[in-house]
């Protein structure tokens, strides 16, 4: 079948072959993608331990002054202090707020540094979605719960919480997702992360067409992979809503 | 077992303050059946609330067993716990099947481990013969099995007293007996009820008194017979009238 093929479309399949050699096999380049993508991933993976934790933190304490004020005034100038300036301020200047001001001079590693500033970027986000389906669920659920003598603390905990993160995961998901992506601003501090592999690549081979659309397609699968795992946690979760 | 002396209840609105309870006193003996009637908007509900603190007074006393609920330090979590509550919109835990409802509370604050507490949660279920939807999530059942299980859910913390607000008002008509007839059993057992209601027969069969409420305070009370066939207040005589 070959001898029917057009000359061109010969020098085309030669012409990726050697793309794809020169980007990833020629010095052991793929390298730069592997090990770009494993940073990535140990960002990503922390800074959305940290952004839960400390967005968890910060709704609770919004929700509580809601319900209840002048107890947790001090508490609650804090998170909203801590909101404003994360949410009014990009992200790429957080991080080198963090690398070269806050963080600089100590032996905080690059990576930890980058986790730090994502996951305290990514706090202030998850805080108002968890705000958010908080206050999604039912005041009649809260009353339920107290009357039957449970504490704010254990009605919140067994009762609303385990509701309003149902309500919250498609918008927790994206969140994530969005972080993953964001990392890809670490390049800025000097962190070889997928992103600034890529770009090694291209600046080594001169050639942009492999090496980015590789980039761009490693982000792309995790994604994709990513949003079919939540899917499925949210098919779970919605379990006690089928009829 | 509950008394309730001077209380009055205002809410802040954007229009100023609407005062909801004009001062109320009411003593409830144990095992006494109290239905309160009246026009919507008359306080009733508000009183309900009031007397487990999910509405906080603004000025009164509310003592249950001896305690003042509604002062400064008074653990309002324990008293609860012997105060039952069923809610007008039943208010299932949606997350959590029939019998976890029933269950949660006894075992987080650690009463009954979990099989003592799934052993009576079968017990009360048969009570109401719904055994078959222990393992049923809320969504799953018609709205008189939810009530009924929010009223075993109740009895599950076995309170003292009981307290319905409205049970049977966002029911379909042909659900609202099975319902009265859980309460009518409740109330042949002894237990202390009081009922918010506008089920006029429920109150004339099971109360021990009616409680006429109207404008924020009580208007008149008495025992049922006299209450519904000798009303002297005329409000109460108006408001029967579009009632019966």
């Amino acid at each position: 079948m070959m001898f029917f093929c057009p000359p061109r479309t010969i020098s085309f399949f030669s012409y990726i072959s050697d793309e794809f050699y020169q980007s990833f096999v020629k010095d052991d380049r793929y390298l730069y993608i592997v090990d770009g993508l494993w940073n990535t991933l140990l960002i990503t993976v922390f800074a959305v331990l940290i952004g839960i934790v400390l967005g968890t933190l910060v709704s609770l304490i919004k929700v509580a002054h809601s319900e209840n004020p002048g107890r947790y005034r001090f508490l609650n100038a804090v998170a909203t202090l801590y909101l404003t300036v994360i949410r009014g301020t990009p992200v790429v200047v957080q991080l080198m707020i963090m690398y070269y001001i806050i963080l600089s001079g100590t032996e905080v590693s690059d990576i930890m540094t980058a986790i730090l500033a994502f996951g305290i970027n990514s706090g202030a986000y998850v805080a108002e979605i968890i705000r958010g389906g908080i206050l999604s669920v039912d005041r009649g659920q809260t009353e339920a719960g107290r009357s039957l003598g449970l504490s704010q603390r254990k009605t919140m905990a067994k009762i609303v919480f385990p509701q309003a993160l149902k309500n919250i995961l498609p918008a927790i998901g994206n969140e994530f997702i969005t972080l993953l992506k964001d990392t890809s601003i670490a390049g800025y501090i000097g962190i070889q992360d997928l992103t600034k592999g890529g770009d090694i690549i291209r600046s080594q081979t001169y050639s942009p067409f492999t090496p980015l659309l590789a980039t761009a397609a490693v982000y792309l699968v995790i994604v994709i992979g990513l949003a079919a795992l939540l899917g499925k946690l949210e098919r779970r979760l919605r379990r006690s809503d089928y009829r | 077992m509950i008394t309730v002396k001077n209380l009055h209840k205002s809410f802040h609105t954007q229009t100023g303050n609407v005062e909801v309870l004009k001062g109320i006193d009411q003593e409830i003996e144990k095992g006494e059946k109290v239905v309160v009637v009246g026009p919507s908007g008359s306080g009733k509900s508000t009183f309900l609330r009031c007397l487990n603190l999910l509405e906080q007074p603004t000025e009164g006393e509310v003592w249950f067993q001896g305690k003042q609920i509604n002062a400064p330090g008074c653990d309002v979590d324990l008293l609860r716990r012997k105060i039952g509550m069923v809610f007008q919109h039943f208010n299932l835990f949606p997350h959590l099947t029939v019998q976890q409802n029933v269950t949660l509370a006894p075992v987080s604050l650690k009463l009954k481990t979990q099989e003592e507490a799934d052993e009576q949660a079968l017990l009360l279920l048969r009570r109401i013969g719904l055994t078959d939807k222990a393992d049923s999530y809320p969504a799953q059942l018609s709205g008189g099995q939810k009530q009924r299980i929010a009223i075993i859910r109740a009895l599950a913390m076995e309170p003292d007293v009981m307290l319905f607000d409205e049970p049977t008002s966002a029911l379909d008509p042909e659900m609202v007996d099975e319902v009265l007839e859980v309460m009518k059993e409740l109330a042949e057992d002894g237990m202390t009820m009081i009922v918010v209601t506008h089920e006029m027969a429920f109150a004339r069969e099971v109360a021990t008194r009616v409680i006429f409420m109207d404008d924020g305070a009580i208007q008149e009370e008495a025992e049922p017979d006299e209450f519904f066939d000798h009303p002297k207040n005329q409000h109460l005589t108006d408001f029967l009238s579009k009632v019966l």
